[in-house]
């Protein structure tokens, strides 16, 4: 359930894309991962998913090394949900869903009943069990990145790793997923989750970690760390981070600016 | 919430019964073509006796009496019988590999000849013919050239640092374009008195030749890559999503690729190296099957086999009747699903219904 990074690093041909990257993330862990592009974000990804093996350190999965288990075991441990792709087929959700059993069931079987029950289930959980029949080509952006949620949630793994999960929703839509998650991790599943977006970080993180040029800038909660001059040095442009009162709560947003601007 | 679901189901069920009496259909009425008329009760009972016969019954029980003429006995089950079986195995084997390579390769305008296996075959045919093989000869180099050309574009997409799918891709066309510049030079340098045809008349695709050998021949590779792709079914739904989404879900997608490859390169090597170049099939009959049985693997396959052997078994019958010196299967085949895929382009393909 837990994910333990320890001094891990990584470099393509020379060049470091990680460097000394330490953290922990266990149970009700909400993290978002911020970082500009090229920050080492999708590296990191690859190291914890176990398809990149780090040049030092070690990522553990539930206390054990990734690079020693097998790819089911992984799966069993950590599910994957990538940023939304065109598909190229019109499977429908229920089948979509399904696919999450994969490391559950021998090579030359299929899905049974008790695996469709599972998959309605998580459907139903995330409140799109209407859709189960409805072919993936065929709804929204958001009810597609719901359906791989509920994949991943089939594959009964207690950490989800997204990436960029609104990067092509709409306003409301990113929300409404935003909000899903924000509740898986009220749970107690193991969420990370990356963006570019600090908002959504105070708005629906309790962890942030920033990466920048490959090593860990800030790990801590939102409002304590995610402060303006840190997302100044992490983006180069100007931040300034205001608190918002919205219905007796107050939740801080950033607002970027330049030198050039004029009031 | 059940309940909407299993009403937003198609029945797919009554629509494999359907396929099924089709199919059925299609196969009593081919042996009741051609110029030589057996009538329908007596073919049925030759059959019946034979497949007695096969099964070693008719030590433990009498066998039917003899109804028929040996005439008729010899049409049914020495020129007949082959030639509608290997119809149905070419068929099938084509779209089932169709089907799988279009879920490979993320892209459903995939035929099963993609990685090279119909070229490779067609060149070894070619080869065989200019070399002066006998009919045997023609056959087993076009299977052998067949199965070379796929192993050689897959193990250059295995040494390529592409992404293994557009590796594969890349590979299988250059490989393809390759041998057919090969056969394009066999044809050159045959002689043009008879060579040349024979070579010709091999790429368009007959069944007019087939014996109860080639048949057993074709079937052995056939029937073992079909099986392969039947048991993993539903696997081959999990390379339709991309590599990295694959390995998150804990399946090694390269050794399921690499069977999937296997069986569908055997089952068209097999294929082409009896009947020659057969378009279409593999690309057509899948998409029917999706329309009809949806996207879902399990379903796709065997759906495809079905079809596919009662499609190719019609286009063939049709080969026979229609004029006295037959077409070419791959020329009718052309004709028929051409237009028949103008058609779904304008229907806007499978995904009509969801």
């Amino acid at each position: 359930m837990s994910v333990e990074v320890r001094n891990v690093s990584f470099s393509y041909g020379g060049a470091d894309v990680l460097r000394d990257v330490s953290f922990r993330a266990g149970p009700g862990d909400l993290m978002a991962v911020l970082g500009p592009n090229g920050a080492g974000k999708s590296t990191l990804f690859g190291c914890l998913l176990g398809y990149l093996r780090p040049h030092a350190g070690q990522v553990c999965l539930g206390g054990r090394d990734v690079q020693t288990l097998s790819g089911a075991a992984i799966a069993r441990e950590i599910a994957y949900i990538p940023q939304s792709a065109p598909v190229t087929y019109n499977y429908t959700v229920l089948d979509t869903v399904l696919m999450g059993v994969t490391h559950q069931i021998g090579i030359f079987s299929a899905p049974k009943q008790e695996h469709t029950d599972k998959a309605m289930a998580a459907l139903e959980s995330l409140g799109i069990a209407h859709l189960a029949g409805r072919g993936v080509m065929k709804i929204s952006g958001g009810e597609r990145q719901l359906t791989l949620l509920a994949r991943a949630l089939v594959q009964d793994a207690g950490v989800l790793l997204m990436d960029e999960p609104t990067s092509s929703l709409d306003y409301g839509n990113s929300f409404r997923v935003m909000r899903r998650i924000q509740r898986l991790g009220e749970q107690g599943y193991t969420v990370i989750f990356s963006t570019h977006e600090p908002n959504q970080a105070f708005r629906y993180a309790n962890r942030v970690l920033a990466l920048s040029d490959g090593g860990v800038l800030a790990d801590g909660r939102p409002n304590d760390v995610l402060t303006g001059a840190l997302l100044s040095k992490l983006y180069g442009v100007g931040v300034a981070v205001r608190g918002v009162q919205v219905k007796q709560a107050e939740y801080r947003m950033s607002i970027p600016w330049d030198e050039e601007e004029q009031p | 919430m059940e309940k909407t679901v299993e009403q937003s189901t198609p029945r797919y069920g009554r629509r494999f019964a359907l396929l099924g009496l089709l199919f059925a259909a299609a196969f009593l009425l081919s042996f009741a073509l051609g110029r030589y008329s057996v009538p329908p009760g007596t073919t049925l009972r030759i059959l019946w006796m034979k497949a007695l016969e096969g099964l070693h019954f008719g030590a433990f029980q009498p066998l039917p009496r003899q109804t028929w003429t040996d005439t008729e006995a010899a049409v049914v089950l020495n020129i007949r019988l082959p030639r509608i079986l290997c119809a149905i195995l070419v068929g099938a084997a084509l779209s089932a590999a169709g089907a799988s390579y279009q879920g490979m390769f993320r892209n459903p305008m995939v035929s099963p000849d993609l990685m090279g296996a119909s070229t490779g075959a067609g060149f070894g045919a070619a080869l065989a013919i200019l070399l002066g093989a006998g009919y045997w000869g023609i056959t087993l180099t076009a299977f052998c050239f067949g199965l070379a050309a796929v192993a050689l574009a897959y193990l250059v997409s295995r040494f390529s640092r592409l992404n293994a799918t557009l590796a594969l891709v890349l590979a299988g066309v250059m490989i393809s374009s390759l041998f057919s510049a090969c056969t394009s030079f066999v044809k050159l340098v045959a002689d043009t008195q008879d060579q040349l045809p024979a070579i010709t008349y091999w790429l368009m695709g007959s069944l007019s030749s087939v014996k109860a050998e080639d048949m057993a021949f074709a079937a052995i590779p056939i029937l073992l890559g079909l099986t392969t792709l039947v048991l993993l079914r539903w696997r081959v739904n999990l390379l339709t999503v991309s590599e990295a989404e694959a390995r998150s879900l804990g399946l090694r997608s390269g050794r399921l690729r690499l069977a999937v490859i296997l069986a569908a390169t055997l089952v068209t090597s097999a294929s082409v190296s009896v009947s020659g170049m057969i378009g279409w099939v593999g690309l057509v009959i899948p998409h029917f099957c999706r329309m009809l049985f949806g996207y879902d693997y399990r379903r796709l396959i065997p759906a495809s086999i079905l079809m596919g052997g009662t499609f190719l078994l019609l286009v063939d019958d049709l080969a026979r009747v229609v004029t006295s010196s037959e077409i070419p299967l791959g020329i009718l085949t052309s004709f028929v699903g051409a237009p028949v895929f103008l058609w779904l382009i304008l229907q806007g393909g499978a995904d009509r219904e969801r």
